[in-house]
């Protein structure tokens, strides 16, 4: 800790009690509008993590780890020399000394910002002693209350949630992904009573208790029982009125508390029924001391959405800047997907306004709800509430905010649509103060500005105004705006994949398949124009190898390829390639492994094992490389296609085979799905990786394809990546049989392929699809379009017709002509120096080369 | 491989390779007096219309220092043909071996024609012909 007022520093300091997401968009505010020049800036996170994405938290449980909810850059606080104190807790504020008291000490503030949040009411209940059944009490609220369920539900069957509001049902959620039987119990006479009106939430129960989840409405719990040993559960809920519920792990989401202890403690105003009282500054009683998020209170109200908080965190951030915001309330407006169903609230969802009317459109067969709340005069929305299709809800969200006049038949804009799918109100009928993002609050007009300013693309508009960058529902809605505004400006978006092609690369894959296309030069003529380049050349040769699967090596193909393809190995920096055979699953015998020896001794080559559980050879001249290649197959080795924007290997554990902990045989699949899909050219590489149990000795879920075995079968992971920007990958299905895996990643590699951009990794792919994992399921899983049975047989095609291409060359004295380091002369490159480093040969710097060299090489 | 026939007293011509060695819409390297050569043939010319055309730059690629540009891709820019380096992707104009991205750096440009089966380069002869 540093000191008081070390005298060399003339700036305030500004301590932040907090470090959840609202107190980290405060930190994050404070940094951009250069607060770190006058302030001294502590943040005190009573959690040992970094500030996490809490709205996401139930996707824990489905793949995202502590690290991937995380917010912001790593190193955020220590670039800008904030102080970022992770589990240290607070004991109290000395407002007279102006201290705060840590456990290591007093830290002397200027001023002070409270971020505390909220904690999770617990309502009480009579139950077990919770020192001996910490099960019969839990929360949901932090990660650590996460890894507790997480860890009871290993011994549990069923869990139930005691409260059906939003966070209720997120929680329900989680334990249905840890594959328990769930329950959830309201004492409200339906779920989500906040913000669905009653029809809304018979609707929304049915969608739930469609997909297995026990729902129990109007029940007041009164005690919870521990069973005896001998019985099915643990304990039994006994509810008002004489019912029951047994289960083994019970989980209170009853509701949120202000977490305003520190301030009653230490004599600030506090609401009657909690909250620490702001004004419109979000200052407290104490004007030194800022107050912000679910602790806080403004004008009798609490705010228990991320939205109205950041709104506090700018407004905290202007006042000690200099700035002149002032937070004026906020849009308890809300779009969620609880446990898959679309569920929508805007303003008066009640339509408890004077006079209020409403539309309503319910479809009990298909549990769709849509209430459209209208003004006396009905003119205007004053809220809405939708169940089932969220599609209606951006638009209504910008009748009711900004005020827009209803059009003659208000009910249409919540009746389905017979053709042209929902009513959307046009982009340019927004004014410029309607907000797009709410989670930053951007207007249209800044997303206008921004795209005067030069942003040219969605991901630049990202990053200037923030825009869809929080809770991400905008995207829809900004996309709309900047194509809009694109349009208006007489701009095109230009997605044309190089000068020659005017299309993109999935058109180009559609043409090619369409009309049957085999040759490049069939291409240019009927869709391009001049030679093609280097852009343009290795995609459409990836399309045509992926379409029709001929030897790269034909003539016809050959000018198309990347070096890499073009000699079937990876060059290197010097000229020369490293040769990589396949090892399936990183299975060889202890005989290829001495070929490999050998061939790696007799041509002088460096030897490495890979990430990919090979042998990289490196260092071997073009002309080398059909001998190389003539002994390596003699052996038993086929082509590796480390050089091919392709499948490269398939990593395993050993599985079952030989592992005391392995539950299937890992090695087996690795070896299935590698030659399954060995050869396969694709937009970029891919990697896999089969993992014999959860110990994930594989890293499956940081390939493009993971795969872990659990006792009843396989657990389908989809685009992780390692590299450049790391993406875990997410869990796509779970516990299915073989057969099921290799069928949906048939599919999924197809659909990638056939949608991809050019060099676009599936982690990239996955995210720049509108509807993102869900949709992607609704493809492979549930075949939504119908593309099944096309993509397996495409894929069929490719396995049925594979061969290896360094086979197919050495057999064509044609295709080796081309192994030659010079036409006329049988000489290797002079200019290749090695020299010995650890006992394996490697390039030659500059001065390691001799003098004489470098003067050939300048002349 | 030295002079082959001396047509013109003040050139010297040297065959460097038949055309069969040559790979279409692609490039191959030759030796010449220790000068590795890398030659582009396009069967069609440079517009796809015409006349087959050759050209012939340094295979010496100035960013990487290594001896590559023979096994860059072909292509043009805006009707200009050109090769990409195979390591760092700079294109080299094949008319005068230009740079675009960086015009300071120029590879050699060999005066390289087809004559029947046989790429020929054309270099001036020595002052004092020694035939």
């Amino acid at each position: 800790m540093t000191a008081h007022n070390p005298t060399h520093d003339s700036r305030q300091q500004l301590v932040i009690i907090g470090n959840g997401m609202v107190g980290h968009h405060c930190v994050e505010q404070l940094i951009e509008r250069g607060a770190t020049e006058h302030y001294r800036i502590h943040v005190f996170g009573e959690e040992r993590h970094r500030a996490y994405d809490r709205v996401h938290l139930s996707e824990y449980f489905s793949g995202k780890d502590a690290d991937a909810l995380a917010l912001g850059e790593p190193d955020l606080h220590k670039t800008h020399g904030v102080e970022l104190h992770l589990g240290t807790r607070i004991s109290a504020i000395d407002r007279d000394a102006r201290e705060v008291v840590t456990p290591e000490g007093r830290l002397g503030y200027d001023s002070l910002i409270i971020a505390t949040g909220s904690y999770p009411f617990v309502p009480p209940v009579p139950g077990p002693d919770s020192d001996m059944h910490p099960q019969a009490r839990l929360v949901y609220r932090t990660l650590d209350d996460l890894d507790a369920i997480r860890s009871h539900a290993k011994t549990a069957r069923r869990g139930v949630v005691i409260g059906g509001g939003l966070l209720g049902l997120e929680a329900a959620n989680a334990l249905r992904s840890l594959g328990l039987e769930a329950h959830v119990v309201e004492f409200a006479p339906r779920l989500m009573p906040v913000q669905l009106d009653e029809q809304g939430g018979i609707a929304l129960r049915e969608h739930i208790e469609g997909l297995g989840v026990g729902v129990h409405v109007g029940r007041a719990t009164e005690e919870i029982a521990a069973l005896s040993a001998g019985d099915d559960y643990r304990y039994r809920m006994h509810f008002k009125g004489g019912e029951t519920l047994d289960t083994d792990m019970v989980v209170f989401s009853a509701g949120i508390r202000p977490q305003d202890q520190l301030a009653r403690d230490c004599g600030l105003e506090i609401g009657e029924r909690g909250g620490i009282v702001i004004d419109d500054s979000c200052r407290t009683s104490d004007p030194e001391i800022f107050a912000l998020g679910e602790c806080a209170l403004w004008q009798g109200r609490l705010f228990g959405l991320v939205a109205p908080g950041y709104t506090m965190a700018r407004t905290v951030a202007g006042c000690l800047t200099g700035g002149e915001e002032r937070f004026s309330g906020a849009d308890m407006s809300t779009k969620l997907k609880l446990l898959g169903v679309d569920v929508g609230s805007i303003g008066d969802a009640h339509g408890v306004t004077e006079g209020a009317k409403s539309y309503r459109w319910i479809d009990e067969a298909g549990s769709g709800y849509r209430r459209l709340v209208v003004s006396a005069d009905g003119k205007k929305v004053l809220g809405a509430v939708l169940v089932g299709d969220n599609s209606y809800y951006d638009t209504l969200l910008q009748y009711a905010q900004n005020g827009i006049d209803l059009p003659e038949n208000p009910a249409s804009l919540i009746l389905p649509q017979s053709e042209g799918g929902v009513p959307t109100l046009g982009a340019d009928a927004l004014p410029d103060t309607a907000t797009i993002c709410s989670c930053h609050n951007v207007t249209k007009g800044a997303v206008c500005q921004a795209v005067d300013a030069g942003c040219a693309d969605i991901a630049a508009l990202k990053i200037e105004t923030k825009a869809s960058t929080g809770c991400g529902g905008c995207t829809a809605l900004l996309k709309q705006v900047f194509e809009n505004e694109l349009e208006s400006r007489g701009m095109e978006v230009d997605r044309s994949l190089c000068e020659h092609f005017a299309y993109t690369r999935q058109e180009l894959y559609a043409l090619v398949r369409v009309e049957g296309i085999t040759r490049f030069e069939e291409l240019l003529d009927r869709h391009g124009h001049g030679l093609g380049c280097d852009i343009c050349k290795p995609t459409i040769g990836s399309i045509l190898a992926t379409c029709w699967n001929q030897p790269i090596m034909d003539p016809q193909n050959v000018a198309l390829q990347d070096t890499n393809d073009t000699f079937m190995a990876n060059m290197q920096k010097n000229g020369t390639y490293s040769v990589m055979p396949r090892v399936a699953g990183g299975e060889i015998t202890p005989e290829k492994l001495v070929v490999l020896g050998e061939v790696a001794r007799k041509y002088n080559l460096y030897t490495k094992i890979t990430g990919g559980q090979r042998i990289d050879l490196f260092g071997a001249e073009l002309h080398q490389l059909p001998d190389i290649w003539q002994e390596l197959i003699s052996a038993g080795f086929e082509t590796g296609h480390a050089y091919g924007k392709s499948i490269r290997t398939v990593k395993s554990c050993v599985g079952n085979t030989w592992c005391r902990y392995g539950v299937q045989d890992s090695v087996g699949m690795a070896l299935e799905l590698e030659h399954r899909y060995k050869g396969l050219r694709t937009p970029h590489k891919i990697k896999m990786g089969v993992s014999g149990c959860t110990r994930e000795c594989a890293e499956a879920q940081g390939k493009d394809i993971g795969v872990i075995a659990t006792e009843a079968g396989w657990n389908l992971y989809v685009c992780g990546n390692g590299g450049m920007r790391p993406r875990h990958a997410e869990l796509f299905a779970t516990d299915i049989d073989s057969d099921t895996l290799i069928r949906y990643i048939d599919r999924f590699l197809m659909f990638y392929v056939r949608t991809a951009d050019k060099l676009q990794r599936t982690s990239v792919w996955r995210e720049s699809l509108e509807g993102g994992l869900d949709y992607l399921k609704e493809v492979i899983i549930d075949d939504s379009l119908g593309l099944g049975e096309e993509l397996e047989a495409q894929m069929k095609h490719v396995i049925d017709t594979y061969e290896c291409e360094w086979a197919n060359a050495l057999g064509d004295p044609e295709k080796l002509k081309r192994f030659r380091t010079f036409v006329n002369d049988q000489c290797g490159d002079p200019d290749i120096v090695n020299v010995t480093e650890r006992g394996q040969p490697r390039p030659a710097r500059a001065d390691e080369r001799p003098e004489s060299l470098a003067v050939e090489i300048s002349s | 491989m030295t002079a082959a026939n001396a047509i013109r007293s003040d050139i010297d011509i040297h065959e460097l390779c038949c055309t069969a060695d040559l790979v279409a819409w692609s490039g191959v390297v030759a030796l010449h007096q220790g000068h590795q050569i890398a030659l582009f043939y396009l069967p069609q010319g440079h517009d796809r219309q015409g006349e087959a055309e050759i050209f012939a730059l340094d295979n010496h690629d100035p960013f990487s220092g290594a001896n590559v540009i023979g096994r860059g891709i072909i292509g043009d820019k805006g009707g200009e043909p050109v090769v990409a380096s195979p390591i760092y992707k700079q294109h080299f104009r094949l008319r005068d071996g230009v740079c675009l991205e960086d015009p300071e750096q120029r590879l050699t440009v060999w005066p390289v024609r087809l004559e029947g089966d046989m790429v020929v380069l054309e270099t001036p002869a020595p002052d004092h012909p020694t035939r």
